[in-house]
């Protein structure tokens, strides 16, 4: 370990708002890419269900 | 063997093979992903050593690099995808190039901010106009092209020759991009990865960058492949495999 303490770690010898907004906005992007295709994938199953049932009830 | 290749060759043509492999490639590359991403942050933020000239702000590089590269890599890949595509009209090159478009554009907005974010402490400015800088902003709206001609166009396969023939052409701004600190003044530094030469930095600083790396390519190709299904599903909805699909998973 590089840091002596918690305060340390969040301060990072001056640097800590470089690292830390630098950390933050990566898991955000990292998050979006997960997120957003995994919402893509339930909107596209459900619009696609309901119209394979609309098919079978026009038969 | 010229025939095994030529059936390998054609799996790639079928929608439903791929999708399936995908399923079973995708378990992989979240595993590696999901070990060396926590790895190589912890690592790299709490244990690596501080830079004796930068500090602490050097920690921005675990993903800084990684973004980088990855931006520029899967430029290339969407380029490739856009030359399968076009030559041998392979469905899943198009659904590959349209899906590994906005993957790319975030990580290159990742490697831009980052920059940004590292070069003020460090340099002293958030940006300047330097080749290397300037370059990775083109690719970034070079991103925001593909996407753009994507959406702009309906009909799938005039979209996906659009798409296929602009990657092909600014392909060639990714050797402006690699070779802009070689050529040109810049205020930032020659490249981190290179293959015939020692790292620059001590191991413990390198080894988790280059975990930091694979688990970057591993995660890229998992939520490239999560993108790639749906799409896929999408343009095969009225198949039957992808109706059987549909059927068992809303009845699960």
């Amino acid at each position: 370990m590089s840091f002596a303490s918690f305060s340390d770690i969040i301060h990072m010898g001056g640097h800590g708002f470089y690292v830390w907004l630098a950390y933050g906005v990566g898991f955000a992007i990292l998050g979006y890419n997960l997120v957003a295709p995994k919402m893509k994938r339930n909107a596209l199953k459900k619009r696609l269900s309901q119209q394979l049932k609309r098919e079978k009830l026009a038969k | 063997m010229w025939s095994s290749f030529k059936r390998w060759f054609h799996q790639w043509g079928s929608p439903k093979w791929f999708y399936e492999r995908s399923l079973v490639w995708s378990r992989w590359l979240g595993l590696i992903a999901l070990l060396c991403i926590p790895t190589s942050i912890i690592w790299g933020l709490f244990f690596a050593p501080a830079d004796y000239q930068q500090g602490n702000s050097f920690r921005i590089i675990y993903l800084h690099v990684p973004a980088a590269v990855l931006a520029q890599s899967c430029y290339v890949l969407m380029a490739i995808a856009g030359l399968v595509g076009l030559v041998w009209k392979m469905k899943v090159a198009d659904v590959v190039l349209k899906s590994a478009a906005p993957i790319g554009a975030s990580f290159c907005f990742l490697a831009l901010f980052t920059g940004a974010v590292w070069g003020k402490p460090t340099w002293g400015t958030w940006w300047v106009w330097d080749a290397r800088l300037t370059s990775m902003l083109i690719l970034l709206f070079l991103y925001f092209g593909v996407i753009a001609l994507e959406s702009a166009i309906q009909d799938t396969i005039t979209a996906a020759k659009a798409a296929a023939i602009l990657c092909l052409v600014s392909v060639v701004n990714i050797p402006i991009i690699k070779y802009s600190v070689d050529v040109w003044n810049t205020l930032h530094q020659p490249a981190t990865f290179k293959l015939t030469e020692k790292p620059a930095m001590p191991m413990e600083m390198w080894l988790p960058l280059l975990i930091m790396t694979i688990g970057i390519y591993a995660f890229f190709g998992y939520v490239l492949f999560l993108r790639s299904r749906n799409e896929i599903i999408e343009r095969e909805r009225r198949t039957l495999w992808v109706r059987e699909l549909v059927e068992r998973e809303s009845v699960a």
